[in-house]
């Protein structure tokens, strides 16, 4: 399954060249050109019939998760995160050091020896360590240099009735419509860009943008899904298997409202499932999309993932397809109703020439 | 200046929200202009076209608000704010949503430690029933504004949204007085500066001016036991030194102070150590822009009874139309 | 050329972050017998041109900024005291007691005195204070001082340019300035070099505020790649390891995704083969340098960043070890002998 395949990859912001590399190979056939720009984004361009707007895809190809940035005596290995990572999630799990994939822990201190008030307290990244089996600084050093990427050890299952755990959910969901996309042909000029390091700052996103100078962008996330114990409802931002998620608006971006409007009734009229965002919290690549050149018309459309970025990030299969579903159903309607396009386009050079 | 302050102050215009006060700014400035474009972000971009040099004047028309996000059961509606919206400013506040429905905003009774006071502990009520009933008025992604009227005691005059409605005031009147010059002006009315200066971005770059020129509210030092600073009401334009976005490019400032001391306009000088301007988002824009600010001095900004001199804005609007003379 | 002499000139420039006017006019002076062309743009970024041999070889920009730290003057009182507002990240903690320069019609001093112990309020006690309420004494009453000192005017740190121990160097501004009296060394390297690449380098500003220097410089030159120097933190005892650096062991490389992963590894071949010390420092997202603002400027800018290590960096006394300066220039120097063919193949992911 596309999704497995993705997810088994590791691309941690900055190293995301697995990632890439899988996914040129299944998506040469269906473009006219493929780019790798400076920053290492894949800018895939699938000319239109009638190349008169253009239109980006977005979906960012890194996941978070560490760098090792230095050794101990004793061979452990001292790390950073890469991307926001809760640290209380970190005790006591599995990762994959390198492109060799080393086997890597990260360290508990064993309950039984902790203190009473150390029970109490949450460890910060800084007093954690990841242990290689390695015994000396030397081995360690060889090992894994400094510098070198790490990811969570987390296999792709299915559970439940409907459900998936994997890590980098987020965005390998959005990478994944992105390939499924590519498969049909539209009326005006497509770019996929498949982008980099979003996690540490939405940094591809800007330079895709800026290559392309698309009139309008979606782009396809994972985000936050907080229906779980605990939680009050109006907190909970996305529900699980209510369908493809749009955003109104979030720390980074107030996306389009016609556009929003429309993908809401493409969903409508197709009978795919869709839900509002329910909080203004979090951000991804549209903000940085949105305010490129003079400007780019921009929605999101996203997987609800529970426990994002963690190693078992959770999303309903159907939750999956509906915004699978309603990309491909919404560029469809772009590509039928030349009015539409045309009339967002007028608002983006927008000449009201006056006389006097 | 008082009527169209009025005017521009009324009209509804949240960030991302801004369709109604471009409207009414659009109707008061096409007959004194030779084009207006609306660009991708909603930015109303004017122009008096001229040969020398671009000028970019910018006032942002954008205003503070909340967002709906959730509606309970009981038909009480939670939100977001949409910029810097202070929940000790906004409690027992009535906000107005674009459709005109009012509501009246407060925090759960049994949050009784007023310091741990939060967004997230607060709803809107608008006095309906139930979910149904409050969603055929409002419904998630529906904005709302403060509420708070406009009057004017002797030369002083009070309204929400005076930032930065009075600056779109400010540039009205420009547009109006202007003579023609040799420069090229722009009259660049900004959306979503509140949430993170983000039309003057996209503004910038399809003008690639020479240099820009922002027109917004700054905090007045003023008031009892308030932070140190110059700038006072009635002491005519501040101009801007600093902010959190942008240091004021030397040679603009330096022309502005020229300009106001040899043309009798009182002014004082701003040093903002919180908040930034639209110049933030344009002075990086291409090869870079020179920017400055001529700021209207502005009382409890960002509550819904902020405070402006009539006299200062009357000030601005003389300083900047020199400036658009004499810039070369 | 002398490193010491030139660290001593370039740390006694007055230069706050957007006010850099007359210190880039002085940078430009030391540059230019050493370059083809240099010019200074609207935001005072100096930009110099050491043209390559071949015209349609390729362009790499090198840059460091020349801005500093500082304050402006917010209020003048009737007895003479300033009220300040700060011009970049400044720790109040470090303000008591210290001396400053004013920048006025002419420079005076002014004195950043605390308050007696003894007077301070029982919740103030153990509490460092905030900028906004620390007042400069000026040793003049208001009505004279008007004439002198403006509301905007700069201030900056009194400092004593001092040699420690034969190596070392302690003054104001070695962020950046350290990095600045790098610049002229690379120049010395590649004076006699006849390089194929067109090589730009850039004295750039406001890197201690807003960065829009080198984002606007980049944005016109729009070179294949970018070196940034800046300053790192160099190690005392209350900062860890992957947190700091040993001065006297040559510049920090960065490692990680806000740099040019190949550009990373070849200064480290290059490090080892031509004998130059070297660290390496690993940073998981933001450098908090120039670094930041060229590698998405545009369409992109492979991007490298080398820091010399200074201790109590944002302080009037901050200190480096000379021959980290050395040892960055040559490094850097070796890098921009690369012909294009070999530049290509390392930007190439």
């Amino acid at each position: 399954m596309l999704i497995k395949e993705l997810t088994d990859l590791n691309g941690v912001s900055g190293n995301e060249k697995e990632v890439r590399d899988f996914i040129k190979d299944k998506i040469n056939n269906f473009c006219d050109t493929i780019k790798i720009d400076s920053i290492g984004n894949i800018i895939a361009y699938k000319k239109g019939i009638n190349s008169k707007f253009k239109v980006m895809l977005s979906a960012h190809m890194d996941e978070v998760g560490f760098i090792v940035s230095g050794h101990t005596d004793k061979g452990f290995l001292k790390f950073k995160p890469v991307g926001g990572i809760d640290d209380r999630i970190l005790p006591g799990k599995r990762v994959l050091v390198g492109k060799k994939r080393l086997c890597g822990v990260i360290g508990s201190k064993p309950i039984h020896q902790q203190e009473k008030d150390e029970r109490e307290k949450i460890s910060k990244v800084k007093n954690l360590y990841i242990d290689i089996g390695a015994e000396s600084k030397d081995e360690a050093e060889k090992l894994a240099p400094l510098g070198e990427f790490i990811s969570f050890d987390s296999e792709f299952i299915e559970f439940g009735k409907n459900s998936i755990k994997a890590k980098a959910l987020d965005d390998r969901v959005g990478c994944a419509v992105l390939i499924e996309a590519l498969k049909n042909s539209f009326e005006f000029d497509l770019y996929a860009c498949f982008t980099v390091q979003e996690e540490v700052g939405l940094r591809g996103a800007q330079v895709a943008a800026y290559n392309v100078m698309p009139d309008v962008a979606l782009v396809i996330e994972g985000t936050t899904c907080a229906d779980v114990p605990n939680v009050e409802p109006y907190e909970y931002s996305t529900i699980q298997g209510n369908g493809a998620a749009l955003t109104i608006m979030d720390r980074t971006c107030i996306c389009d409202k016609e556009l929003v409007q429309f993908l809401h009734d493409v969903a409508v009229k197709n009978n795919i499932k869709v839900q509002y965002k329910q909080t203004t919290s979090g951000g991804n690549d549209s903000g940085q999309i949105q305010r490129t050149g003079t400007g780019v018309k921009t929605a999101s459309i996203s997987v609800p993932c529970r426990y994002i970025h963690s190693p078992v990030s959770v999303m309903s299969r159907s939750d999956y397809e509906s915004v699978e579903r309603l990309t491909i159903a919404a560029l469809n309607q772009m590509s039928k109703n030349k009015d539409f396009l045309k009339s967002l386009s007028k608002l983006t050079s927008g000449k009201e020439q006056l006389t006097k | 200046m008082q009527d169209i302050l009025k005017k521009v102050t009324e009209a509804f215009g949240v960030s991302g929200d801004e369709e109604e006060i471009r409207a009414v700014i659009t109707s008061e400035i096409k007959k004194y202009v030779d084009e207006i474009n609306v660009d991708a972000m909603g930015n109303l971009i004017a122009v008096k076209k001229g040969k020398n040099k671009k000028i970019m004047f910018a006032a942002h028309m954008d205003e503070i608000g909340i967002i709906a996000t959730f509606i309970d059961e009981k038909g009480f509606v939670r939100f977001s704010n949409i910029g810097g919206v202070s929940p000790f400013n906004s409690l027992a506040q009535r906000v107005r949503f674009k459709n005109g429905t009012i509501g009246s905003l407060n925090v759960e009774e049994k949050l009784e430690d007023k310091k741990a006071l939060n967004i997230g502990k607060m709803y809107i009520d608008i006095g309906c029933k139930n979910k149904e009933e409050t969603e055929k008025l409002v419904r998630i992604g529906d904005t709302a504004n403060f509420v708070g009227d406009f009057f004017v005691q002797g030369d002083f005059a009070v309204s929400k949204a005076m930032d930065n409605r009075s600056g779109c005031a400010v540039l009205i009147e420009l547009i109006k007085t202007l003579p023609k010059t040799d420069n090229e002006i722009y009259f660049v009315f900004t959306t979503q500066e509140e949430v993170g200066l983000r039309g003057a971005k996209t503004a910038a770059f399809g003008i690639m001016p020479d240099c820009a020129i922002a027109i917004d509210v700054t905090l007045a030092g003023d008031t009892p036991q308030s932070n140190n600073r110059d700038v006072k009401l009635g002491a005519g334009p501040a101009i801007k030194v600093k902010d959190n976005a942008y240091i004021a490019h030397p040679q603009i400032r330096r022309t502005l102070e020229d300009l106001a001391s040899s043309n009798g306009i009182p002014y004082t000088l701003e040093l903002l150590d919180m908040g930034g301007s639209d110049p933030g988002a344009i002075q990086t824009t291409g090869v870079g822009v020179p920017c400055g600010g001529i700021s209207i001095p502005c009382r409890y900004v960002h509550t819904p009874a902020e405070m402006v001199s009539l006299e200062d804005l009357k000030n601005c609007v003389k300083l900047a139309g020199l400036f658009a003379k004499n810039y070369k | 050329m002398n490193i010491i002499k030139n660290l001593e000139y370039l740390s006694e420039l007055i230069g706050v972050a957007g006010f850099e006017e007359n210190a880039a006019e002085k940078v430009a002076e030391l540059f230019k017998d050493y370059c083809d062309t240099v010019k200074v743009d609207k935001f005072f970024n100096v930009i110099c041109l050491k043209k390559g041999y071949n015209k349609s070889a390729k362009k790499l920009m090198i840059t460091a900024h020349i801005d500093e730290i500082g304050f402006l003057v917010n209020s003048i009182d009737e007895k003479g005291f300033l009220g300040i507002t700060n011009v970049g990240g400044i720790d109040s903690k470090i303000l008591l007691a210290q001396e400053v320069i004013i920048h006025g019609r002419q420079d005076i001093i002014g004195i950043i005195g605390a308050t007696p112990p003894h007077l301070l309020k029982p919740e103030d006690v153990g509490k460092p204070i905030k900028i906004r309420d620390l007042r400069v004494d000026t040793g003049f009453e208001g009505v004279e001082l008007k004439k002198v000192v403006s509301i905007g005017d700069t201030v900056s740190f009194k400092s004593k340019f001092s040699i420690m121990n034969d190596l070392k160097a302690s003054g104001k501004s070695f962020d950046n300035r350290a990095s600045v009296a790098c610049l002229l060394e690379i120049l010395r390297y590649l004076r006699e070099v006849n390089h194929e690449n067109d090589i730009i380098l850039v004295a750039s500003t406001q890197e201690e505020t807003t960065v829009v220097g080198v984002t606007t410089a980049s944005y016109a030159i729009r070179p294949d790649a970018a070196i940034v120097i800046d300053t790192s933190h160099g190690d005392i005892p209350d900062l860890s390891k992957d947190y700091s650096s040993t001065p006297g062991k040559g510049p920090e490389i960065s490692i990680g995704p806000n740099l040019h992963p190949k550009m990373v590894t070849k200064f480290f071949e290059l490090g080892r083969e031509n004998g130059i010390s070297f660290q390496k420092m690993v940073e998981a997202g933001d450098t908090g340098t120039e670094a930041w603002a060229t590698q998405v400027s545009a369409s992109g800018i492979p991007t490298a960043l080398l820091s010399i290590p200074i201790r109590y960096m944002h302080t009037a006394v901050e200190t480096v070890n000379i021959e980290d300066i050395k040892y960055t220039a040559r490094l850097v120097a070796e890098f921009a002998k690369m012909n294009s063919e070999e530049l290509v193949e390392v930007l190439c992911l």
